[in-house]
């Protein structure tokens, strides 16, 4: 069990986090206090052409992995900024681990022929996990990941999210069945700019990470939501499938059905990724810079709500969250198992930021 | 021999006993020696109390293998086998390896030939392997309430999106019956195996002994075979089928060729074979025509011109110590399709010694390959079957989360039709009909009945395996594979849990 919401402004309308902190801490007990987390669109106007890191490193400042990924980055890209990320240590979360941001841009004479920039710093990526104690929260342009161990409403006020504003986020509130609670465990789980929250477990998480572990991808902290992203940007980024057809992919139609309709593509995309089957209860929220999808598991065996207020929309594990921050609604309705809900963000939005 | 008694060593172990009471020999039953295809069993004159001379059952103590015939048939259960091994006293020396060689130092001489898999004591890693189940934290799904999916298709996939898929397979139960080829068995198997697979949507394999042309209407069901000796090959043959298998080797017996001898090369035989009647079948141990990975190549090739790439091309090995590069050879190589055969696998006729010692236990071969290919980033170009030692439908389902796409059955279809292992296969006497062409034999097999039993073992297999997957909150069966993380094991040892990629209960 997990508590999911998500908040988007399809004009670009930008809003502070207060709102989604109130909206999640009214599904408290959807949590157990291990693993709290928030995502914003929208966060860094100014750097907006580059890569924001959020890299989070056990223990304190001294940590040697802090000089050793720093060294490593200045290999890498150039590194227009790096700071510490603010945080305010408060009773219910006394402690953390080090947390920086930095913006980034690849060097451009280091892509490898055919590697596209997005593939560079997804690379990137996979070797700073592999590091030691240290752990790339998020690595999309314009996004932030905050999160932490706490219940997500006090993981808000830790790193104070009031204080960033956004046209999206996204919380998620954990309550961590099958791996350990920890800093990074928490979700939202983010590669480049796109992140997921996920309510649920994976039963098919084995066949999963053998797949993304053949085509290059490094399963580190063993959760499902890890997994979800990874195939989301497998299929989507790398092997230009549309966003409908990722979904598909995850969440396909029964044979039987496939067979009724004779829909040939449809088999297709089944027959050759059938080993990016998602299976098992979950309900997710995807977020990318132009737009969100909402998916849940073929039996719907998750719940999630989705509904409409003039150009924004909201989706949560419970609809409370969603009265709570707009009592009068144009549209509330719950998907059906297996079918994608896809908003998308408005044509000109960038403009209207 | 020399003067030396030879009745010692053809002792059987077996022996059929009499319950002389329940028996109805005074009606004048033989149903028990006319079902005996040994010759175990015969009728002897007895003078009763009553002064008449009766005929009774006797067993002969000359050819039983406890193929428990007649005790099916008799319709008073009056027969029951016993056992009756030749103790020796010492601890070592078991009876079997004594006898062995009292057959062998015998008349008997020569290479010790069975039938059916290895009987060793080699673990069997199934056995030590567990499913998970979904308790609290997800929930199980009813394959009754929900629709549970196991249809699997095999074939090479695109390593890209958008480029053409080659030619599938389309198994509605991720279960094939495995090659038994006209000879070893006869037509009417086959029939029954080629009308239970079209029934349910799977595929029979025909074996290297030819395509029987009255059967050819089940081609769209059909895996044909090109093995070593090439029997029965010909353009129509291979045109009549959904698949073509290329056969380099066999659990049973890994790297030895086959002998069906001349006795049986009846006319039907011989006409499916393409050689003469009567004469020796002879399955060379490698392929003339391939010494070498580059020669399969071309072999696979010319195959697959031949049948203007409209089919998948299997090519099937046995599980031996380098199963994982031969079999990312075979790949690479462009087979569409590597079934990979256990050491445990059956066959009808084997040299005792090489059943018993050779190859590999398919659990662990299946894992490595799976692995290896995943490694070398080429596991979708081709589809893995593990066959071998499969018993029942959990192993099924054991073999898909450690790689497979699918399996093969063989052993399973034999006992589905009655057979009771007594692993005399090759001596065409085979008392339930199944391995012999003798007439009189053969018609044991109905076919309207012999479909129905293989097509309820499908039904039952796929109906356990949905609820197995509903335990495991797994609704579509390719989220199974190579899904080690829904298995465990229990006493094995860290070397075994590396290669089987799973954690110990309790991890």
């Amino acid at each position: 069990m997990c508590g999911i919401v998500g908040i988007i402004n399809t004009d670009g309308h930008r809003i502070d986090g207060s709102h989604i902190q109130e909206a999640i801490r009214i599904q408290r007990d959807r949590g157990n206090g291990l693993g709290g987390g928030f995502a914003v669109y929208g966060a860094y106007p100014e750097n907006r052409d580059k890569y924001a890191f959020h890299i989070m490193y056990e223990g304190d400042r001294h940590n040697p992995a802090v000089s050793a990924v720093e060294d490593y980055l200045q290999s890498r890209a150039n590194v227009y900024q790096s700071e510490q990320i603010p945080v305010y240590p408060n009773d219910r979360i006394p402690r953390g681990p080090y947390f920086k941001r930095y913006f980034l841009k690849p060097i451009e004479e280091f892509l490898s022929p055919q590697q596209t920039e997005e593939d560079y710093i997804v690379e990137i990526v996979m070797h700073i996990n592999s590091m030691q104690d240290a752990f790339v929260v998020s690595s999309g342009k314009d996004v932030g990941v905050f999160k932490g161990m706490g219940y997500p409403e006090d993981i808000a006020d830790y790193f104070r999210i009031e204080d960033y504003q956004g046209y999206m986020w996204v919380a998620h509130n954990r309550f961590p069945t099958n791996t350990p609670g920890w800093w990074g465990g928490a979700h939202p789980f983010t590669i480049l700019d796109k992140t997921v929250v996920h309510n649920g477990e994976i039963t098919s998480y084995g066949t999963n990470v053998r797949w993304l572990e053949m085509n290059g991808y490094q399963c580190l902290l063993q959760t499902d939501t890890e997994v979800i992203s990874y195939i989301y940007d497998k299929l989507t980024r790398r092997d230009g499938l549309s966003k409908r057809d990722a979904c598909y992919v995850m969440a396909p139609a029964l044979w039987e059905e496939i067979d009724r309709r004779g829909d040939e593509k449809d088999r297709y995309l089944r027959q050759i990724y059938g080993t990016a089957i998602v299976n098992g209860p979950f309900g997710i929220v995807l977020t990318h810079r132009d737009g969100a999808i909402v998916l849940n598991d073929r039996n719907k065996l998750r719940p999630v709500v989705c509904a409409q207020v003039g150009n924004t929309y909201y989706a949560s594990s419970e609809e409370c969250s969603i009265r709570f921050l707009s009592p009068e609604v144009d549209r509330i309705w719950s998907p059906r198992g297996g079918e994608p809900v896809m908003i998308d963000m408005l044509e000109g939005y960038k403009e209207a930021v | 021999m020399n003067g030396m008694e030879n009745n010692w060593k053809t002792i059987p172990a077996f022996h059929p006993e009499f319950d002389i009471e329940r028996c109805d020999y005074k009606n004048g039953c033989s149903i028990c020696s006319k079902e005996c295809s040994f010759g175990e069993i015969s009728m002897h004159p007895v003078k009763d109390d009553d002064g008449e001379v009766r005929y009774r059952p006797r067993a002969n103590l000359t050819a039983c293998n406890s193929c428990q015939r007649c005790v099916k048939m008799c319709p008073e259960g009056a027969i029951h086998i016993e056992f009756q091994p030749m103790h020796t006293s010492h601890g070592y020396w078991t009876s079997d390896y004594a006898s062995n060689i009292w057959r062998q130092a015998g008349d008997e001489g020569g290479v010790l030939l069975v039938g059916n898999g290895a009987t060793g004591p080699q673990k069997r890693y199934f056995d030590h392997i567990m499913f998970d189940a979904c308790q609290v934290t997800n929930p199980s799904i009813d394959p009754l309430r929900e629709p549970m999916e196991i249809r699997r298709y095999l074939g090479r996939k695109p390593a890209q999106y958008g480029e053409e898929i080659g030619p599938q397979l389309k198994l509605d139960v991720p279960i094939m019956f495995g090659a038994m080829s006209f000879g070893a068995v006869n037509k009417r198997v086959q029939e029954a195996e080629a009308r239970a697979t079209k029934d349910v949507g799977t595929y029979w394999n025909t074996g290297e002994g030819g395509f029987f042309k009255d059967l050819r209407i089940y081609g769209e069901n059909t895996i044909v075979q090109v093995a070593s000796g090439r029997f029965g090959v010909s353009e129509d043959y291979l045109k009549s089928a959904a698949a073509v298998e290329i056969k380099i080797g066999q659990g049973a017996k890994p790297g030895i060729g086959g002998h069906l001898p001349g006795e049986k090369v009846l006319k039907a035989i011989s006409e499916t074979r393409m050689i003469p009647e009567g004469s020796d079948a002879l399955s060379p141990a490698p392929h003339h025509d391939i010494y070498s990975i580059e020669d399969l190549r071309q072999l696979i090739y010319a195959i697959k011109e031949a049948m203007e790439y409209k089919v998948p091309v299997s090519v099937k090995i046995a599980a031996v110590h380098n199963v994982a590069p031969i079999v990312s050879g075979v790949a690479r190589a462009g087979a569409d399709i590597i079934a990979i055969d256990g050491f445990r696998g059956g066959t009808g006729a084997t040299p005792l010694q090489i059943r018993q010692s050779t190859g590999i236990p398919i659990e662990l071969a299946i894992s490595a390959a799976d692995t290896r290919l995943r490694e070398e980033g080429i596991r979708d170009t081709v589809s893995l079957v593990a066959s071998g030692g499969i018993m029942c439908s959990s192993d099924v389902l054991k073999a898909i989360c450690l790689g497979a796409d699918a399996v093969y059955i063989g052993t399973p279809v034999l006992v589905a039709l009655g057979c009771g292992l007594c692993q005399r296969c090759f001596s065409g006497k085979c008392a339930y009909g199944i391995t012999t062409n003798k007439p009189g034999l053969a018609e044991r097999i109905d076919v309207e009945q012999a479909t129905q039993a293989l097509k309820n073992l499908l039904h039952a297999w796929g109906e356990e395996m949905k609820e197995l997957m509903g335990s495991m909150g797994i609704s579509a069966i390719e989220a199974l594979r190579s899904n080690r993380d829904r298995l465990r094991g229990v006493g094995l040892n860290e070397e075994e849990l590396r290669i089987l990629e799973i954690k110990h209960a309790g991890a």
